[in-house]
């Protein structure tokens, strides 16, 4: 039977009366009593960025409790670095934080250096700063395009990960590995710089600080970014320090702490010009604001260590076989995403007897809990990626 | 020259010389010493000894003195940050006599029983780590953990971040934390049985297959046998 009416005259598109009355009871603000709702966000959500899962009880769209459940991908590298020899545990390292592989390696060398009284000579301790500082450019700057794409931007995200490149076609250049370059030695780098590379870095980090700014001018002011970031997510300082959070979330929340110019020295940062950003809002804005500003920083860290990179050897006198001596080792560092140390607890023997591995994203993201009381759905999202944590970082 | 004379003046000298180059320990750190007078003030007998680590100061304090010592590294002393808690098994890890399948490559650490800085009573020991934000200096606290019934009171009032760590320390260590608001698993799934970490726990892996990269004892596919040793 073909018909000619509107579909609205079709039966069971009768307007029910009832409905009505109850949607204006709505519109004037009539609590509806809506049952709390267990949602599981992951372990394969995108904004996770791996397998992290987020068990959340929801009144409406507001969040009451957060429970991350993590451990998807706990490889037990502590208990791994006591079957290997320390040249051996650099390469398990490497897959920590795996976007900034080679600043993992820097505190464990160190740890053992330190424990073995050698001192990497002045060329290594500078090639291991600028390729530290590549690794930071591009862990941050993939962040920087990404937080574009958790509020629907598409373009950073493409530019992101296109400047990114460059980065890391100079540390596969200089290391062989895009990824995990497992380039440190104990007492220093495996080779030297190839030729014609420090004319490559200097083209790429101008095109990094020209990324900056385009990201700068593409989503700082921009009204539907500013709307999702700022005031979402504020960490306040006391309490985050309490909870271990570090680098720039912190430094985001105006605690004017970063190690490489307030920890024990290390690489060639004293002798470098640093300056550190704080701001004072804690909230996701703050927080991409800071990377923002600490990539340029980065790049122009990278172009000064260029300028004065001395000439010598890149390895110290090591024995063949190496042996570190009994004692025990803190070596912390700012890496990409936060405070990363290893306390390195030495019997004597070939291989460590007890590392204690302390990630940035762990303590980073065991604020979650906290943070997510009270917000609303789509902000977790932004939270997440504000935040910026690596899921091998959490899970080791 | 040392048998011409005996005279009293330039042996003393010698031996001063000797004890200043091999027996004095190097001077601490101004500021670990500093640090360590007031856990000293602080805690009273509560802190069992003190050792500096490369410009790190470690503690070690009683298990009464646990909670209050991070009061006072908080309170006191500016340390607002928590950079991590963990635990430590001192004991000698397991070892297959003769290697007979077992683990071929792995380290062969010392069979005594040795104890790092500051030292240690018994098997296991829990450590942490605070920093200063402000005053940029740090300080790893540690406290001895009974054998027979492994519980050290939690950190978590003071420090809230020391949730997870603990938790993490309690499923692989087996160290109960008193006062943790829910002591569940974190990494490892819910029925998992035993303490990963313990230095009893095999490591598995090593245990069903030897290690190849020492020594390739597999024959390569398709050759002869030319790579068994």
């Amino acid at each position: 039977m073909t018909t000619t009416q509107p579909p609205s005259q079709m039966p069971g598109f009768e307007v029910d009366r009832a409905a009505l009355a109850h949607l204006a009871d709505a519109q004037v603000n009539v609590e509806l009593d809506t049952g709390d709702m267990i949602l599981n966000m992951g372990p394969q959500h995108p904004a996770t960025h791996g397998t992290l899962r987020l068990v959340v009880r929801l009144d409406g769209e507001r969040v009451i409790a957060a429970d991350p459940v993590i451990g998807y991908m706990h490889r037990g590298y502590e208990k791994l670095t006591e079957f290997r020899t320390y040249p051996q545990v650099t390469t398990l390292i490497n897959r920590i934080d795996w976007l900034s592989s080679f600043a993992n390696e820097v505190p464990f060398v160190h740890a053992a250096e330190r424990l073995m009284g050698i001192e990497a000579p002045d060329r290594a301790r500078y090639v291991r700063t600028i390729l530290t500082e590549l690794s930071r450019i591009a862990t941050i700057y993939l962040f920087l395009g990404e937080m574009g794409l958790q509020v629907g931007a598409l373009t950073p995200a493409f530019w992101g990960f296109r400047d990114r490149e460059h980065v890391l076609n100079l540390i596969e250049g200089a290391t062989g590995g895009r990824f995990h370059p497992n380039f440190n030695r104990i007492g220093g780098l495996k080779d030297d710089l190839p030729w014609g590379w420090v004319a490559d870095c200097r083209a790429a980090m101008d095109r990094i600080l020209t990324g900056c700014d385009d990201f700068e001018k593409v989503l700082v002011g921009n009204e539907i970014f500013e709307a999702r970031t700022r005031g979402v997510g504020i960490i306040p300082a006391e309490l985050g320090a309490a909870y271990g959070v570090s680098g720039a979330n912190l430094r985001a929340s105006g605690i004017d702490w970063d190690l490489r110019r307030d920890g024990q020295p290390y690489l060639a940062y004293p002798e470098l010009d640093i300056k550190v950003w704080t701001h004072a809002d804690g909230d996701s804005f703050a927080r991409y604001w800071v990377r923002l500003q600490e990539t340029r920083e980065s790049a122009r860290m990278v172009l000064q260590l260029l300028e004065r990179l001395p000439s010598g050897p890149v390895m110290a006198k090591v024995p063949r076989i190496i042996k570190v001596p009994e004692g025990e080792c803190w070596v912390e560092t700012e890496n990409p995403l936060g405070q990363m140390g290893y306390y390195v607890v030495s019997k004597g023997a070939t291989g460590p007897f007890r590392v204690k591995i302390r990630s940035a994203s762990f303590s980073n993201v065991s604020i979650l809990p906290w943070l997510l009381r009270g917000v609303y759905v789509p902000d977790v999202v932004t939270i997440l990626g504000s935040l910026y944590f690596i899921l091998g970082d959490i899970d080791r | 020259m040392p048998d011409e004379t005996p005279t009293t003046e330039p042996s003393a000298d010698d031996a001063s010389a000797v004890v200043a180059t091999a027996e004095v320990p190097p001077e601490p750190d101004p500021v670990v010493a500093q640090l360590a007078a007031r856990f000293e003030v602080g805690l009273g007998d509560g802190l069992r000894d003190w050792a500096d680590a490369f410009g790190h100061l470690v503690v070690r304090v009683r298990r009464d003195a646990w909670r209050p010592a991070a009061e006072l590294a908080k309170r006191d002393l500016a340390c607002d940050f928590l950079s991590f808690v963990a635990g430590i098994d001192w004991r000698p890890a397991d070892k297959s006599e003769g290697d007979e399948g077992g683990d071929t490559s792995s380290p062969v650490q010392p069979t005594e029983m040795t104890f790092g800085a500051a030292g240690a009573e018994g098997r296991f020991q829990v450590f942490a780590h605070v920093e200063s934000t402000s005053r940029h200096w740090g300080v790893t606290i540690k406290v001895d953990v009974e054998e027979a019934n492994p519980r050290v009171p939690s950190w978590v009032g003071v420090y809230p971040g020391a949730d997870w760590h603990e938790r993490e320390c309690w499923e692989m260590f087996g160290i109960t934390f008193d006062g943790h608001p829910s002591l569940r698993h974190l990494y490892l799934p819910g029925g998992f049985e035993g303490h990963p970490l313990r230095k009893d726990f095999p490591l598995l892996a090593r245990e069903v297959k030897p290690w190849p990269g020492l020594v390739d004892v597999e024959p390569m596919p398709g050759g002869d046998e030319e790579g068994g040793e």
